[in-house]
């Protein structure tokens, strides 16, 4: 499978994802707009309360090309983060209070600087999340060390696994990425992550395979617990269930399957009022590939920029301007505040 | 092509209050007290629904009933077979019936 961009799909183009989410279609615009849907909960203008977290995407390069990916990532996708970059990042970290990196991609692995930058925010002594897709791990040998790599450094692992069964996860992220996802696994609960006692956190993401929202987090960790544990001895921290957004690869899967419509619906209808007050964007910046500033992964995806006025490069970062800027928001933010609410560490009420 | 059964229809499920509202607000409260988190879980009533509107043979329940099924956690293996729960009163219904048939039979018989 290729990457929209690779298949010059019409959605590789942001500004058409756009275009789709805010279309004149006579179902669709009879929808409310998601700054009505705040307005009416006196949330708009949605502002940012505090940075606390600084995501950093260190590229679109990935050796999985799953079916509903929010970024369009795969091994067609070259375009990384340079060193360059990265020094602007650490530089920014070390004149701010932000205490958490969440290091995203693609596989943030692939870039051949991740374990340098690694490093240099460890020095600085910040908190860091690495979101590993687990099948890097044992995908080539330069990466069979990553679980030791990780240990060393006390990275949290936040890994995606959209099921405990093959048939479901294959079905979303590729043949054969379950049985490679359950060796990483493994690998990683040998060194010790996910143990209790260890201090080493393993957590999984679960995202539905398909067109429904995803069912209450605390009734999935518990069948996840049980079930890994049962079948294959895996053990892990916390399981964040986390809605799939309308937007690049799962928008194509929406509109191909016909279920489109039907979802918008489902995600307008459940909008949250507790969830929209507490999503992820208003504690964190995302950091794009080449510096750019973000007010989430979504809106980098969607070359939706922080708050005109701002400085909005990573070389120009000045958290307390960032701190209480005005959330730039459009119809895909519905599937953050939809049922219990969605984020990069799953629900939100 | 008109049909008597329209996807459509089910989201306007809430307008039968039209006509007799003080019945339908009654009978939806009544819906989703049933339907909360108590002696079962969601999960469970949310499959013992599925079943039943196979047994109805409901076709809005069965669009509404296989998505809160996938929406409160359940996968397909016992989705299927919350149906052929369902499939087995249905068939032994009618077989435990044999015994009035036999019953009959016996009766008339010498």
């Amino acid at each position: 499978m290729k990457s929209l961009q690779a298949d010059r799909h019409h959605l590789s183009n942001t500004f058409t994802q756009l275009e789709v989410l805010n279309s004149a279609d006579e179902r669709v615009t009879a929808l409310p707009r998601f700054k009505e849907k705040l307005l009416s909960a006196g949330l708009f203008p949605l502002k940012a309360i505090r940075v606390d977290t600084l995501q950093v995407n260190l590229g679109k390069m990935c050796n999985q090309t799953c079916k509903h990916c929010h970024v369009d990532a795969g091994p067609d996708r070259k375009e990384i983060m340079t060193l360059e970059v990265m020094q602007h990042c650490l530089n920014a970290l070390a004149n701010s209070d932000i205490a958490t990196v969440d290091l995203t991609g693609g596989a943030p692995e692939m870039n051949p600087n991740f374990r340098w930058f690694v490093e240099e925010v460890c020095k600085l002594g910040k908190r860091i999340i690495v979101r590993c897709n687990l099948t890097i791990i044992v995908a080539n040998k330069k990466y069979h060390d990553l679980p030791f790599f990780f240990k060393d450094h006390k990275i949290e692992v936040v890994s995606s696994l959209p099921y405990f069964t093959s048939q479901k996860t294959d079905a979303q992220r590729g043949s054969g990425v379950f049985d490679d996802s359950i060796k990483a696994l493994k690998l990683l609960n040998d060194v010790g992550y996910g143990k209790e006692g260890s201090g080493l956190i393993l957590n999984l993401v679960y995202n539905p395979s398909g067109a429904f929202l995803p069912p209450s987090q605390a009734g999935l960790q518990a069948d996840f617990k049980r079930e890994l544990k049962r079948r294959f001895e895996i053990e892990f921290n916390e399981l964040f269930a986390i809605t799939n957004l309308p937007i690049s690869r799962f928008l194509d899967y929406l509109i191909a399957s016909g279920n489109y419509d039907a979802y918008m619906e489902k995600l307008v209808n459940s909008f949250n009022r507790h969830a929209a007050q507490n999503v992820m964007c208003r504690s964190m910046i995302s950091v794009g590939w080449d510096g750019f500033l973000y007010d989430c992964d979504f809106n980098q995806m969607l070359d939706l920029k922080i708050n005109s006025g701002r400085p909005d490069h990573i070389a120009f970062f000045d958290p307390d301007k960032l701190s209480d800027r005005e959330i730039i928001i459009n119809q895909h933010c519905f599937g953050c505040t939809a049922g219990a609410g969605s984020s990069c560490g799953g629900e939100l009420t | 092509m008109k049909t008597y059964y329209n996807p459509e229809d089910l989201k306007k499920f809430g307008s039968i209050d039209e006509y007799q509202p003080a019945l339908a607000k009654k009978f939806f409260d009544y819906y989703g007290e049933v339907f909360k988190e108590g002696a079962l879980t969601a999960r469970e009533k949310s499959l013992i629904a599925l079943a039943v509107a196979h047994t109805v043979q409901c076709p809005y329940c069965i669009d509404a009933y296989s998505t809160d099924c996938l929406e409160k956690g359940s996968n397909e293996e016992q989705m299927m077979e919350a149906i052929h729960v369902a499939a087995a009163i249905r068939g032994g219904s009618s077989l435990v019936h044999g015994v009035q048939m036999m019953n009959k039979v016996k009766e008339l018989s010498m």
